[in-house]
């Protein structure tokens, strides 16, 4: 015998399993329609490979898996695809989700099945490989797909591997019947299992309230080196960690995965999926779920296909509408109520619980809570229930997680001990739901911050580069206009520029001018003084006889020209500057006025002239707007403009010969008359 | 030298004391430098607490210059998409009272929204994608735009710009994904315990066993 262990707290409920075990698994047969929902598993949903109308044969994969935690769909029975539509599933949201909907041709035609009967041979990553392709995922109830739990990091060792026949929720069978009619099934599933992983030893733990099943199993595991251990019923024993504990005596950390102290689980029913897939090829298309309560005549088990409409499978098993208030798929401790009873039965529906209200009471009331502790006993994590009841209330879920929530298996212990009646699950659950809300939101926080960083950095460098740009730009004219300056040549740009600074100068106002004028001035004071005292000087070296004359004389000479210089640089620019003064100053008083009395004057004398000269004047103008729009045609072709240009510049120079001849005619008229 | 010190004890001390604060003074003058902080952490930590929508409902340009306002002595309660959790998370840090959220600055949403571009009316004009603090809106001038929902904060600073008003502020669906149990409704903790308090129309429990 080997050494159990036993975990903290558990509770005892009624077990009620004898009801559906006292007939052999039954075939549920071929619902008129199959619902097949893209995700029956933790991860992410399957894709569609197949197209409505299609004819699918049973076993045909009809959805392909989507990432590394995502296991394929299979179509359950030979058919044709009546619609890829959103469908109502078993699901407490009651939300719909993308189904697959099958409508069997009854022909039941298996597509080419290749098994491996001698697994041995074969690489353990091809094997888990075809695990994977066969769409095993966990049908204990979580649907974790079963190739990743198996993929176990490398340099792991794995001392024991484990087979969870334990099904410690009262009412289920599933794993019961299966041990007791396919023990066979199971141990070879064991074996492939224990190929792959390479543990010390293969154990699989059974509660003590399924004699039969563990006397199949002990005489199927006959020399094998397969243990079957069996241990005292107590709720939960089925929790991965709580078995765990139980066989090995080893907690699995908080936070942490059963490979960390060398374990692995499976399930029996798994086991048995795997076993199937790889020995004959054949997917998980079907399983065992137990149909209970007291709100059916004949609770049994049924091997039923996946996608079968849940009212079907209850219909077979007697079926009792007016004495069921609710139907719930799981246990009554861990199950939820289906928001309808056409949802399709799923990888995960190891039981459909129908009971009557009697049997299973709607919760009554909550009161408050007493303190009394008796949550925290039944425990089986080992977490202070009653507290985090509190932190739940009060949303403090800093607390929360202080205190362990997230190792809350929600196995329902603490709410069935509870005598207040507290629904302390449903507060942990949403508590759980809002914590990893608030992580995606600071994650989603945190990725929006850095969004609105980089977008912030690319404007601003925009901006620089923008403003780099400007700054070559201008130092680009700069030196164009001094390299233009030294250049004899006629350059244009250098010319405009020049214009153009000419124009902005004397449109400064008169301060540059005057300080221009004044510095003028003073030149040609200057040259007056030097002139005056050079001439003095002169003189007196005259009365002296100096030898200096001849030197003085022609210095005079020079000052005397250099003011004359300055002088008629005074003259020119005062006569300019009162020119651009006239020319500033007029207009802006009456420019207004100016144009009106030129376009006055020009309409009188147009008046004045008699149509002969009017058309006379209107054809010369015409003519030279049209030699200039040439002269623009062909100086533009030479320069090889745009398209565009050209074909404007054609146009106009149609319109105006257009206008030319329109006005010769009048013209014409006019010396006729 | 020593014999001079050992003659004059109070210059002796003046000496220890000058030669330690140099000391000191050279090792923090180092640490200063050595051990610089690189920007403001106060108001990296408040940064972090903000919901980094960046709608500028607070008056800034973004959550950072807020939180930088913050850290400069700035009210706490002027974020009204942080609501009465962010205001409570600010008051822990800094160690203030907890301001009711100042209303000046808009309402607590309801639910989180996301902006919906509604593609049949856009004239591709590019202005919501100039306002979008976070580059969530894709498009190209005269071409149809569209809001990359995942990375929208809501702050609906799109809407105001449209010329032709054909954004709208959705509130996402639930899906299965999104989908979480809710806390128990505490109504349930007054209803009726004693049978006869219950309405006479009620149904009686179904008692067949």
């Amino acid at each position: 015998m080997r050494k159990t262990f036993t975990f903290h707290g558990g509770i005892h409920p009624p077990e009620n399993k004898h009801q559906s075990v006292r007939t052999p698994i039954a075939d549920a047969g071929i619902p008129p329609e199959l619902i097949i929902p893209l995700s029956q598993h933790i991860g992410a949903p399957a894709g569609v490979v197949v197209e409505i109308g299609q004819h699918v044969l049973k076993g045909q994969m009809i959805a392909e898996a989507q990432g590394f935690v995502s296991v394929p769909k299979h179509a359950p029975t030979s058919g044709t695809i009546h619609a890829i539509e959103d469908r109502l599933i078993a699901h407490p949201s009651g939300h719909l989700a993308p189904c697959i909907v099958i409508v069997p041709d009854g022909k039941d035609e298996w597509i080419e099945c290749k098994g491996t009967p001698h697994y041995e041979t074969v690489d353990k990553v091809k094997l888990i490989g075809l695990i994977r392709d066969a769409g095993v995922a966990g049908m204990g109830g979580a649907g974790f797909p079963s190739s990743v739990k198996l993929s176990v990091k490398a340099g792991t060792h794995i001392e024991t591997l484990i087979i969870n026949g334990t099904e410690c929720e009262p009412y289920i069978t599933a794993d019961d019947a299966l041990m007791r009619e396919r023990a066979e099934q199971i141990i070879e599933g064991a074996k492939i299992l224990r190929y792959i992983i390479g543990p010390q030893e293969t154990l699989i733990g059974v509660e003590d309230n399924k004699p039969e099943g563990i006397a199949a199993l002990r005489a199927a595991a006959q020399g094998t080196g397969i243990e079957v251990v069996d241990f005292p019923t107590k709720y939960p024993s089925g929790g991965e960690k709580q078995l765990i504990e139980i066989l090995t005596g080893k907690q699995v950390p908080s936070g942490g995965l059963p490979s960390q102290v060398g374990v692995v689980c499976q399930n029996i029913g798994s086991t048995v999926a795997i076993y199937e897939a790889v020995v004959h090829g054949r997917p998980l298309i079907s399983r065992v779920t137990t149909v209970t309560g007291n709100a059916v005549r004949e609770p049994q088990n049924f091997q039923v296909l996946l996608g079968t409409p849940m009212r079907y499978l209850l219909e077979k098993a007697g079926y009792q509408p007016e004495k069921n208030r609710r139907m719930i798929m799981g246990g009554p401790m861990m199950g939820f109520t289906v928001p309808d009873i056409d949802v399709p039965i799923v990888k995960t529906t190891n039981c459909l619980l129908a009971p009557t209200e009697a049997e299973l009471p709607t919760p009554p009331p909550a009161q408050a809570c007493i303190r009394c502790g008796m949550c925290a006993e039944a425990c089986p994590a080992s977490l202070l229930p009653q507290q985090l009841f509190w932190f739940a209330q009060g949303k403090e879920f800093e607390k929360l997680e202080e205190h362990n929530l997230f190792d809350c298996i929600e196995c329902g212990a603490c709410s069935y001990a509870c005598p207040s009646n507290i629904p302390l699950v449903q507060y942990y659950r949403a508590s759980k739901a809002e914590i990893l809300q608030q992580r995606r939101d600071h994650e989603k926080a945190e990725a929006s911050r850095i969004r609105f960083e980089s977008r912030q950095q690319r404007l601003e460098q925009a901006e620089a580069e923008k403003e780099a740009k400007r700054a070559a730009r201008k130092k680009a004219a700069e030196q164009r206009a001094q390299s233009a300056g030294t250049d004899t040549g006629e350059d244009p740009i250098q010319a405009a520029i020049a214009r153009a600074q000419a124009k902005k100068a004397a449109q400064q106002g008169a301060g540059d001018e005057q300080s221009e004028l004044e510095k003028l001035e003073k030149t040609v004071v200057s040259a007056q003084k030097r002139l005056d005292t050079a001439t003095t000087k002169l003189e007196q070296a005259k009365a002296e006889g100096s030898d200096f004359v001849e030197a003085l004389q022609t210095g005079v000479e020079k000052t005397r020209t250099k003011l004359a210089a300055a002088e008629q640089a005074l003259t020119a620019y005062q006569q300019s500057h009162n020119q651009a003064a006239a020319e500033q100053d007029a207009p802006p008083v009456d420019a207004a006025k100016a144009a009106i009395e030129k376009a006055m004057a020009k309409r009188q004398a147009e008046a004045a002239m008699s149509p002969l000269e009017k058309a006379q004047s209107d054809l010369a103008k015409l003519q030279q707007r049209l030699q200039k729009t040439e002269e623009k045609l062909a100086q533009s072709k030479a320069n090889g403009d745009e398209e565009k240009v050209i074909v404007a510049l054609e146009s106009t120079v149609v319109r105006l010969s257009e206008k030319i001849s329109a006005t010769q005619q009048t013209l014409q008229a006019a010396e006729d008359a | 030298m020593i014999a001079f010190l050992a003659q004059y004890p109070l210059l002796a001390a003046l000496l220890a004391l000058v030669g330690l604060a140099a000391v000191f003074g050279a090792l923090l003058g180092f640490a200063a430098v050595r051990f610089k902080a690189e920007g403001n952490p106060i108001a990296d930590e408040i940064n972090n607490i903000l919901p980094q929508t960046q709608c500028g409902q607070c008056g800034y340009p973004g959550c950072r210059p807020y939180a930088e306002a913050i850290a400069n002595g700035e009210d706490i309660n002027k974020c009204p998409p942080g609501g009465e959790a962010g205001i409570q998370a600010l008051a822990d840090l800094l160690d203030v009272e907890p301001l009711p959220l100042d209303s000046e600055h808009g309402e607590v949403a309801a639910a989180p929204s996301v902006a919906f571009i509604r593609e049949a009316e856009c004239i591709g004009c590019t202005k919501c994608i100039q306002a979008c603090p976070v580059d969530a809106i894709l498009g190209a001038a005269k071409q149809m735009h569209t809001v990359i929902s995942s990375e929208c904060t809501g702050c609906d600073l799109c809407v105001e710009p449209c010329p032709v008003d054909c954004i709208d502020m959705i509130p996402p669906h639930e899906t299965l994904q999104t989908w979480h149990w809710n806390l128990p409704d505490p109504v349930s903790r007054s209803v009726n315990v004693i049978a006869t308090d219950a309405p006479r129309d009620e149904p009686p429990r179904d008692r067949v066993a």
